[in-house]
C-alpha cells in the first residue's frame, strides 16, 4: 500500500503506475471470475484505483460538458468502475455460496496472517452466516422435535469444485507441476513454458494462480 | 406415506425456478406436525424396544423420514433465500408491494438483514481513502455507451443528475440520460430503454 501511494505522488510516473494498477486489477478480475474458489483479495489495488477514479473525475469536471475529451474519459472511467464492481460482486457471490467453507478456512488463515478476505468481507461473511442460521432456526428448526433441532452447518456447506478444468496461460516458466492421477496412481510432472497456454485441472495449479505465476484465460 | 408433503413442497418450488412463489405457510405447518407425530411414535416405540426388538426397524424408518423432512425443509428455505437475494440486487432495499406479499414475515426480516449487511459492506468500500463507498448494484452490465435513450413508463417526478441538472420524468416522456444514473430506474421499471 505504501509503495503505491508513494509513486502516485509524482506527476510523470502517475500515468505508468495507474496503468500497471489497472492491468493488475484486470488480471485479478479475470482470475476471480474464472477460478472456482475464492482468491486472495487485492484490496490495495482496488483502493488505489478508486483514488485514481476520484482524481480523474475531478479533472473531468473541470472540462466543459461538450468537450470530447470529457466523454471519452468518462466512458473509460465507467468501464473501470464496472470492472471494480464486477470484481467485488464476483467475490461476494462466491462468499455467499461457499460461506461455511470459506469461513472455516479463513479462520485458520487469519491465524497465520494469510487471509484471503478483506476485513469488510470477513465481517460480511460472519453476518451473512449468522443471519442465515437465525432464519433457518426461527422458521423451522425451533419447531421441530427435540433431536432434530440442531443445525449441522458442515452438512449444509457447499464446496467449490476444485477438480474443474480451466484454461490458463503461464506468465513465467514453471518446472515440475505435479498432476495427480487418481485412476492409475501414477503422478505426472509437466513443465509450463512462458507464454504457453494449457487446459488443466484447477487444483494442481491453484497456488500458481494465487502467486501470479499463471493467469486464467 | 412419510415425507410426502415435503416432496410436494419442493416440487412446487421447483416448478417456477425463476420466480418466487408465495411462502407456503400451511404446508410447512403440516410437515412440522407430521414430524412431531413421528417423533412421538418413535419415543413410545423406542421405550418399548427393550422388550420387543422387532420395533427397532420401524423406529429407524421413522427416524429417516424425520431426517428427510428436515433436510428438505432446509433446502426449501435455502433456495428461497437465494431467490430473495436476487430480489435485493434487482429492486434495491425497498421491495415493490406485490413482491413483498410473496415473502413470509420472517423472510422479510431476513431480507432486511441481508440488505443492511450488504449496504454496510458497500459503505465500507474505499473508506480508508475518503470514499463514501460504492454501490455495487449499479454497473450490473458492462457499459456500452455513456448515454441512453429512455422513455418513462410511470410518473416519477424530479430526477437530479450528478451534474446538478434536474429532469422531470413524466409518463411517456422521452429522455437522453447518462446510463450510469438511470440504470437503477430502468431495473425498477420506471424507465424503459429504447433500442
Amino acid at each position: 500500500m505504501d509503495e503505491i501511494s508513494d509513486i502516485v505522488v509524482s506527476d510523470e510516473e502517475e500515468e505508468i503506475t495507474a496503468d500497471v494498477v489497472l492491468k493488475t486489477l484486470q488480471t485479478a478480475w479475470q482470475n476471480e471470475r474464472l477460478a472456482p474458489e475464492i482468491l486472495p483479495h487485492n484490496n490495495d489495488m482496488v483502493e488505489c484505483m478508486l483514488g485514481q477514479i476520484q482524481h480523474m473525475e475531478r479533472n473531468i469536471n473541470k472540462l466543459p460538458k461538450t468537450d470530447l475529451r470529457a466523454s471519452i474519459h468518462k466512458m473509460e472511467l465507467s468501464r473501470i468502475k464496472f470492472i471494480i464492481c464486477n470484481y467485488l460482486r464476483t467475490r461476494l457471490n462466491k462468499i455467499e455460496k461457499y460461506c461455511i467453507h470459506i469461513m472455516n478456512d479463513e479462520k485458520q488463515r487469519i491465524e497465520t496472517g494469510t487471509n484471503y478476505l478483506t476485513l469488510a468481507e470477513f465481517k460480511y461473511t460472519q453476518e451473512y452466516i449468522a443471519n442465515m442460521e437465525g432464519h433457518l432456526k426461527k422458521v423451522v428448526l425451533d419447531k421441530m422435535p427435540g433431536n432434530m433441532k440442531s443445525l449441522e452447518m458442515n452438512k449444509m456447506a457447499v464446496y467449490p469444485n476444485l477438480l474443474t478444468h480451466i484454461f490458463l496461460k503461464a506468465n513465467t516458466s514453471i518446472n515440475g507441476v505435479v498432476l495427480e492421477d487418481l485412476v492409475a496412481d501414477q503422478d505426472e510432472e509437466i513443465d509450463l513454458e512462458e507464454g504457453s497456454q494449457h487446459i488443466l485441472q484447477y487444483k494442481p495449479i491453484a497456488d500458481l494462480v494465487k502467486n501470479g505465476k499463471v493467469q486464467l484465460v | 406415506m412419510f415425507a410426502e408433503k415435503v416432496i410436494e413442497l419442493l416440487k412446487e418450488a421447483e416448478r417456477n425456478q425463476d420466480t418466487i412463489d408465495p411462502f407456503n405457510d400451511e404446508k410447512i405447518r403440516q410437515i412440522l406436525e407430521e414430524m412431531q407425530t413421528l417423533f412421538k411414535m418413535n419415543m413410545n416405540d423406542a421405550n418399548a424396544t427393550s422388550e420387543n426388538k422387532s420395533l427397532w426397524t420401524t423406529v429407524q424408518v421413522r427416524h429417516s423420514a424425520l431426517e428427510r423432512n428436515k433436510r428438505c425443509l432446509l433446502a426449501y428455505l435455502y433456495s428461497r433465500m437465494e431467490k430473495i437475494k436476487t430480489l435485493r440486487w434487482e429492486f434495491g432495499s425497498v421491495l415493490p408491494p406485490d413482491v413483498r406479499e410473496l415473502l413470509s414475515d420472517d423472510e422479510y426480516e431476513w431480507f432486511s438483514k441481508y440488505s443492511t449487511n450488504l449496504a454496510s459492506y458497500m459503505r465500507s468500500l474505499g473508506q480508508d481513502i475518503g470514499y463514501s463507498g460504492i454501490d455495487l448494484t449499479e454497473n450490473l452490465r458492462p457499459p456500452k455507451a455513456l448515454y441512453m435513450e429512455v422513455v418513462c413508463a410511470a410518473d416519477y417526478g424530479k430526477l437530479e443528475l450528478s451534474d446538478g441538472d434536474v429532469v422531470m420524468l413524466r409518463k411517456n416522456s422521452r429522455h437522453f440520460l447518462p446510463a450510469a444514473e438511470c440504470q437503477t430506474l430502468v431495473r425498477q421499471g420506471v424507465l424503459k430503454q429504447i433500442l
